[in-house]
């Protein structure tokens, strides 16, 4: 009883502290305060919301630019990494298909990001030079001048994280609503 | 290379600089500087006498059976409790033990993925409280740690200090991250996924949920449990890099505020310098390793047609930047924090040897409270070590190490490797084991490692690859979480309780002094020679053969 009755004391202090007063700060400011941000980033076009601009969605179509591969096929319910050992002959087996997807050549070999896949699967962003690996085949099934493409691209292009992390990286759902911006 | 250098600088550098505020802030706190607040603790917690070691153990396993109890029982039945707008139906009981042990041990092993498994009510007030409250059990065993030690007459109350941690020190820094990392893109909502239709005319259920209140105690805890079953590489956890380089600090700072906490307590702050800086060369050799390993590009794709100007890109986001995979892999595991920002599995082998290297020290600033009474365990080895070596009585900061101690401390430094090298060989040996693995060879060996290194080191990352949730799994790692995680905070105050009896002596010229270069050294070697020797055979079975086989 010594120990018990305070301990039953301070499960229901902290409880109520850290869970309820704690969750509803945090969801107060988040909600007041940011809103978009709070609700998962979903973008709306015409009042219809077509993705999370920080979630990967799964483009397969030539006229759209592609995301990194995905364990778990952008699954937004079910994220995960595809777990090989960087050795996995499986990982081997699953970049020939990547790579043949791009129709990749000893001479116009394909961005390494572009063939391994991300953490969560969902990773929402490729490399600049992913995206302009396949301007030109947007381009083509667009009938637009590939200048105009890979402009767009440059466009939204963006260093991560100034100069810690310098790479420049393009969110591709917002490249690709970019694209359907335009008309040809 | 210079980029990964700034961004180390920045997180290292940053977390090392608010370490020293903090460390004196929480002394003041555990003192009972803001009577104010001891005074609302008191009345919350009803009476809180002075407690002796057996006193305030037995305080703290009370309170963590009950925080075991409630959330096994939350979990239990969370399928027909209000908060589930996913509908999560009812999980099996080996999964709910595992998952209740994991979080009650501030492990947060996960052997579920958190957005198709538990409803907000069992993620918020069952792993969330636990998050809040395990952290805070680890930090209150350090400061009665200190307290004894350091020669004061009572190792203090466990229900007071409980409360001064969760209240006084992560309450107040979870809001300031948790409000951060919501403004850069975490979720904060109750109202369940999302459904939207892509581009492409496709259907696509986004799961979001209360994450970002979720994430900040993770990291702030060493928790490390997340909210999304990929952690902080899922995008919706983890969205940008600033948000990343917050998570990263929170990670390290506590563990490290602890040190220089630890020597204030004891009035020794020089010494605590020297831990420090131990602490710290073990954190940026590991961090080196594993930054410079990962610089090569994915194996696999040698022989295709894939540029390799990049390091390994498998398992990696591309928003959090080249450095952070490996930084994070180090820093999570240096301490117990265990969330990953890329999946361990897929790191290049050696690269994957770092954070294994961080499980088995477990001391490298460590976790929450308990990294720091990890390395007490260690200064005890060593000073014994250093006396016999000189042939003088050893001595701790003037409490005689006799054979009484010394037993102790070996008996939780063992239990550690014993834990982590007999499940390993039970594992590897069945089909337990055998059957789970995802990765065929040497690999799948070191899956299985790591398992038992993250469950026995109370860290929680994995190879997760592993097909871990079976009943086999859920219980030998639940039981390894509970003995990992009691042992060594029991067996320390047992081991204070004893030094507190025997009569100070006076340090004189010829007692080893705690506060020079030889002791760091001594130190430093003590924990290579038990860390890393003691599974340097393990390890050459897994990544090490891993890598060699890739050298052919």
């Amino acid at each position: 009883m010594t120990y018990l009755l305070p301990s039953l004391r301070l499960w229901a202090l902290t409880l109520l502290v850290c869970v309820v007063a704690y969750t509803a700060l945090v969801f107060g400011f988040a909600q007041a305060l940011a809103p978009y941000r709070a609700n998962g980033s979903i973008v709306e076009v015409d009042g219809r919301a077509v993705g999370s601009e920080l979630v990967a969605q799964g483009f397969t179509a030539p006229r759209y630019f592609w995301p990194r591969p995905s364990a778990v096929d952008y699954d937004g319910m079910g994220a995960g990494g595809s777990n090989l050992s960087p050795t996995s002959p499986h990982l081997t087996a699953r970049a020939v298909e990547t790579v043949s997807r791009y129709r990749a050549t000893a001479d116009t070999p394909v961005p390494a990001d572009l063939v391994a896949a991300s953490g969560g699967g969902l990773d929402p962003h490729i490399s600049l030079a992913g995206a302009l690996y396949q301007a030109d085949r947007v381009a083509a099934a667009r009938g637009l001048d590939v200048r105009v493409v890979r402009g767009i691209a440059r466009d939204t292009a963006a260093a991560p994280g100034a100069v810690f992390a310098p790479e420049p990286v393009v969110n591709v759902l917002q490249l690709n609503l970019a694209l359907d911006q335009i008309k040809p | 290379m210079v980029e990964a250098l700034l961004a180390i600088v920045l997180v290292v550098g940053t977390a090392a600089l608010l370490s020293w505020p903090l460390g004196n802030y929480m002394t003041s706190l555990f003192s009972g500087r803001y009577a104010g607040l001891d005074g609302v603790f008191v009345r919350a917690a009803g009476r809180a006498p002075d407690q002796d070691w057996k006193q305030y153990s037995l305080a703290l396993l009370a309170f963590n059976a009950l925080m075991f109890v409630f959330v096994f029982l939350l979990l239990m039945l969370q399928h027909l409790l209000p908060l589930n707008p996913d509908g999560q139906s009812a999980a099996s009981l080996d999964l709910v033990f595992n998952t209740a042990a994991s979080f009650t041990t501030n492990t947060n092993l996960q052997h579920y993925s958190g957005e198709s498994t538990w409803s907000y009510l069992a993620q918020l007030g069952g792993l969330m409280w636990l998050q809040f409250v395990s952290a805070a059990t680890g930090l209150a065993a350090l400061v009665a740690l200190a307290r004894g030690i350091g020669g004061q007459s009572s190792m203090g109350n466990f229900f007071l200090d409980l409360q001064r941690a969760a209240f006084g020190v992560l309450l107040p820094l979870a809001l300031v991250v948790a409000c951060f990392i919501a403004f850069r893109g975490v979720p904060m909502t109750f109202e369940g996924a999302a459904t939207v239709t892509t581009l492409e005319g496709v259907t696509q259920t986004i799961a979001r949920g209360p994450a970002a209140a979720f994430v900040a105690i993770k990291q702030l805890g060493t928790n490390g449990g997340g909210f999304f079953g990929p952690n902080s590489a899922h995008p919706l956890e983890n969205p940008d890099f600033w948000a990343n380089c917050m998570q990263m600090i929170a990670i390290i700072a506590i563990p490290m505020a602890c040190v220089w906490m630890f020597g204030r307590i004891i009035g020794r702050r020089k010494h605590a310098g020297v831990i420090f800086g131990v602490m710290l060369v073990f954190l940026l050799l590991k961090i080196s390793g594993s930054v410079a390993f990962e610089t090569a590009p994915t194996p696999a794709f040698a022989g295709l047609p894939v540029l390799a100007d990049v390091g390994n890109l498998e398992g990696k986001e591309l928003r959090l930047g080249a450095t952070t995979g490996p930084l994070w892999a180090v820093l999570t595991t240096s301490t117990s924090n265990g969330s990953v920002a890329a999946m361990h599995d897929s790191l290049n082998p050696l690269t994957g040897l770092m954070p294994m290297a961080g499980l088995w020290l477990n001391a490298t600033f460590g976790g929450v409270g308990v990294g720091m009474i990890n390395m007490f365990l260690y200064i005890v080895v060593a000073v014994f070590i250093a006396g016999m070596m000189v042939g003088r009585t050893p001595e701790y900061l003037g409490h005689k190490v006799e054979g009484r101690e010394m037993r102790l401390a070996m008996l939780a430094l063992l239990s550690h490797a014993v834990l982590i090298l007999g499940g390993t060989a039970i594992f590897a040996a069945t089909t337990w084991g055998q059957g789970t693995i995802h990765n065929a060879g040497a690999h799948g060996f070191s899956e299985i490692l790591y398992e038992f290194s993250s469950a026995g080191a109370n860290n929680g990352s994995g190879f997760e690859g592993l097909g871990d949730n079976t009943v086999p799994w859920n219980i030998a790692t639940g039981l390894v979480m509970l003995i990992g995680r009691y042992l060594p905070i029991i067996v320390p105050l047992a081991i204070v309780g004893s030094l507190m009896t025997k009569k100070r002596s006076a340090e004189s010229a010829g007692t080893l002094s705690v506060e020079g270069g030889t002791f760091g050294t001594m130190l430093a070697i003590t924990i290579l020679i038990f860390g890393a020797l003691t599974f340097f055979p393990a390890a050459a079975l897994g990544p090490i053969a891993e890598h060699v086989t890739l050298m052919r």
